[in-house]
């Protein structure tokens, strides 16, 4: 059901990373819209529920851009392939835990998701590698006017777009980034940081693995409030802290690498050998790991072409993409081998690490 | 309040206490284990305590059960349980709640982002269509037919006139 999204020769997250940068790996805005009069998705009835689902999507095939996309109706996928989809964040896991009459449609670069019966009857995503804030909001944007002219929106000139949960009111905006933060975290700062930017209306998540230890220092940062600025105010908020968040982590790394640059390399150092020796690696590990080969590309360690591969791991690497990979709902130890048989394949013709690059990197 | 404190939700001792700054307000909320672990806490992704604020706040200051929609049928006590409006028009019906939940919540109270042109064309379109009808009833019941003709032709202009679809409700 999923393989042509999986196997997507063009896919933006795993194949377009020619665009990726030290710090951002991807940037994602996501708009939340109701249909008028129809209940919202949680206390609508199934009939309701499937109209807006038959709606939606013949509706935006008719949009410009989206008519080589897929349509996937979740009733329809197994609860492999849905993980499949979660990890690269095409679905969320409120549209998995559903009841009946949801479904996804993705456009063929995978560069825009839209659920359907997710919380609300329309969640609007767009994602693209790299710090893209400002054109990504012009394309959603743009789709956002499109679905205007074809579907009426459930909107109040004082409330702005109504939806299901007050939290996302008036834009129904949530921009967020996620952002590659090894040198706050090894230098202990990450938490500092983090209650700054609360304090700002910011809200930052780690983004893999369980509980708030972040695994692969990889953190997701968004925007919290919706209601009472407008949407490009919103976006440009969010942008300044998070390119001050940037020059905090450059610095940061700086300063770890300056008062111990024995240890910064000799963690880069193992590493390199494990990734390329291990026979079992569980997630957690191989985030950890990549990020330190991530963190060997920004400076200079490593030769730049290879940022791309490694991003593309960080999603491969995850457990349901290692499962799907194998085709079988395999034991967590096997998966682990999986996994590291992976990795060594992948990363078995790495040039050697150039530690003599480090003098004045970046 | 005695030693221990209570939880928020069902009253037993709570044992996980939660603090979260929203609009440079501090935002404190007792749990007990059950309770949080229902709510979500102990998992970070897919949590915000002002999502739960709502969940309690609703209905303290205007009685629970008091409102209910008229479109859906969502009641006080619904939008408390869930922290969710059942449809667009709870936030009217729930308006006198929405208040004091959006200044914690939010930047500000009114809506100054994007405007959806065609919602708002149909909008207007089908409030005038509403008007007019109710006016050719009347002009029809008074037996004033040059009025109604007058009307009539207008309806027909207006419904040429709008895009489609007029709704999204299948009839």
């Amino acid at each position: 059901m999923i393989e042509a999204i999986i196997d997507g020769k063009n896919a933006e997250l795993t194949q377009g990373s020619k665009r990726t940068a030290p710090v951002v790996l991807s940037t994602r805005i996501r708009l939340a819209r109701n249909l008028a009069d129809i209940p919202f998705p949680q206390r609508a009835n199934l009939s309701q529920r499937r109209d807006v689902l038959s709606d939606c999507v013949s509706r935006i095939r008719t949009i410009e851009g989206m008519e080589s996309g897929n349509f996937i109706e979740l009733e329809k996928l197994s609860d492999l392939e849905k993980q499949v989809l979660l990890e690269r964040h095409l679905i969320s896991k409120e549209l998995i835990e559903g009841s009946k009459g949801c479904g996804v449609f993705i456009n063929a670069e995978q560069t825009c998701s839209v659920m359907i019966n997710e919380e609300d009857h329309l969640r609007i995503q767009f994602l693209k590698s790299g710090f893209n804030l400002k054109s990504l909001w012009k394309r959603i944007n743009a789709f956002d006017d499109a679905i205007d002219e074809q579907l009426t929106l459930a909107y109040s000139q004082d409330l702005g777009y109504l939806t299901a949960c007050p939290t996302n009111l008036g834009t129904g905006l949530r921009a967020s980034v996620m952002m590659h933060l090894p040198g706050l975290v090894l230098t202990e700062n990450m938490e500092k940081v983090t209650r700054a930017v609360g304090q700002l209306g910011i809200t930052v998540r780690g983004h893999f693995g369980e509980g708030s230890d972040a695994t692969g220092h990889i953190f997701q940062i968004s925007n919290q409030q919706t209601l009472g600025e407008c949407e490009v105010d919103i976006l440009e908020r969010l942008g300044s802290v998070l390119k001050s968040i940037i020059d905090q982590e450059i610095n940061a790394r700086f300063k770890y690498y300056e008062d111990r640059p024995a240890r910064l390399l000799d963690q880069i150092g193992r590493a390199y050998g494990v990734v390329q020796n291990a026979y079992m690696l569980s997630s957690n590990e191989a985030m950890h790991l990549l990020s330190l080969l991530r963190l060997a590309v920004d400076f200079d360690f490593l030769p730049e072409s290879r940022r791309a591969e490694v991003d593309r791991l960080f999603i491969e690497c995850q457990p349901g993409h290692i499962q799907y990979e194998v085709k079988s709902d395999i034991a967590p130890e096997l998966r682990d081998t999986a996994r590291a048989a992976k990795l060594r394949a992948a990363l078995s013709k790495l040039p050697p690490l150039s530690f003599d690059n480090s003098s004045e990197s970046q | 309040m005695s030693d221990c404190l209570k939880c928020k939700f069902c009253g037993e001792v709570a044992t996980v206490h939660l603090t979260q700054i929203i609009n440079n307000k501090i935002q404190k909320v007792d749990l007990c284990e059950h309770c949080a672990q229902q709510k979500g806490v102990s998992d970070p992704e897919g949590y915000s305590l002002a999502e739960m604020l709502v969940q309690s706040n609703a209905g303290l200051e205007a009685g629970e059960g008091q409102l209910q929609c008229s479109s859906c049928g969502c009641t006080t006590g619904d939008f408390r349980r869930t922290g969710r409006m059942g449809c667009a028009d709870c936030y009217i019906a729930f308006e006198p709640l929405l208040e004091p939940i959006l200044e914690d919540m939010h930047v500000g109270l009114r809506h100054t982002g994007k405007v959806p042109v065609h919602a708002l064309k149909r909008q207007s379109h089908s409030a005038q269509l509403r008007n007019l009808k109710a006016a050719l009833t009347r002009a029809v019941e008074e037996e004033a037919y040059e009025k109604a003709a007058l009307y009539r032709d207008q309806i027909q202009a207006l419904e040429e006139n709008i895009t489609e679809p007029v709704t999204n409700e299948k009839k």
